[in-house]
């Protein structure tokens, strides 16, 4: 029983590490995007 | 291939395109997760560790895919002057660090239980390793050619010598000896049981899908800060 339960904190801590990196990724390169294509709409209008 | 040279045609494709493979990655990836999680049985000799292995692989296998897609970028930059090329490989440059990262610390948490250890310096450990510091010279390399007007071509060199690096990755596992595991999945062979191999491909595909739309975020970002520097530039002439 203790085995399983050990097992498992390593596969929440790989998903935790995985998910939450992956969507902070996208998250980010998401936003940068946003941002730098408004920028361009700026200093279009400039 | 050169019709994309042009960025009015690129960004065409690519606004659509990037939040299309953005959702479509997250919505598989997400069911493949949930699917081995949740839905296969624990393996016989590594328990429920096993459901590492639907982070880890896609992981390693797109930080190779990273510097591969950035190697041919670089070829196709250097050959033909593919004005978009240079872009591509500077996109897939922070996702495949990403995924490296992820697949290393993935990989060390998925050691401890089944090898009794977090790390050993061994050929495919070490290998990845130096993948991910090759990542981090890249992205400075490329950083430098943006600002301080190093040539665009010496990131394009590294980028292609530092594929030498992928078959070292690859073959680690066969040509030393490794506490990690041989080759799994062949040319048209697989070592896994289809309970996890079904799972697995599904990942692939996911977080495959959200690696094209990072580096179609990544390109579109990066051609539209160009696009706005050199407005202002000109600007900046016209007035003075």
């Amino acid at each position: 029983m203790r085995e399983a339960l050990d097992q498992w904190d390593f596969v929440a801590a790989a998903y935790a590490v995985g998910v939450i990196g992956t969507l902070a990724m996208v998250g980010w390169a998401w936003i940068d995007m946003k941002r730098a294509e408004k920028r361009r709409e700026e200093s279009r209008r400039k | 291939m050169h019709g994309f040279a042009n960025p009015k045609r690129f960004l065409a494709l690519a606004s659509w395109l990037t939040p299309l493979l953005i959702v479509s990655g997250l919505v598989i990836s997400a069911g493949a997760l949930w699917w081995g999680l949740t839905q296969v049985a624990p393996d016989r000799l590594m328990g429920e560790t096993v459901r590492i292995l639907f982070l880890h692989v896609p992981a390693a296998w797109l930080g190779m895919g990273g510097w591969t897609a950035i190697a041919l970028s670089s070829l196709v930059f250097l050959v033909w002057r593919h004005p978009l090329a240079s872009l591509a490989a500077r996109a897939a440059a922070l996702p495949g660090f990403v995924f490296t990262v992820i697949c290393l610390v993935t990989g060390s948490i998925w050691g401890r239980p089944t090898w009794g250890t977090w790390w050993v310096w061994d050929g495919r450990l070490t290998s990845m390793l130096v993948l991910a510091f090759l990542y981090l010279a890249y992205i400075a390399l490329a950083q430098a050619a943006e600002r301080e007007g190093v040539s665009p071509r010496i990131p394009a060199i590294f980028g292609l010598l530092g594929a030498i690096n992928i078959p070292i990755i690859n073959r680690s596992v066969v040509w030393w000896n490794s506490l990690h595991q041989p080759p799994s999945i062949t040319m048209g062979k697989s070592a896994i049981d289809g309970e996890f191999l079904a799972p697995l491909l599904v990942a692939v595909i996911g977080f495959s899908l959200l690696f094209g739309g990072v580096v179609l975020a990544r390109m579109r970002a990066l051609l539209a800060d160009i696009q706005a520097e050199a407005r202002l530039r000109r600007r900046a002439m016209e007035a003075a």
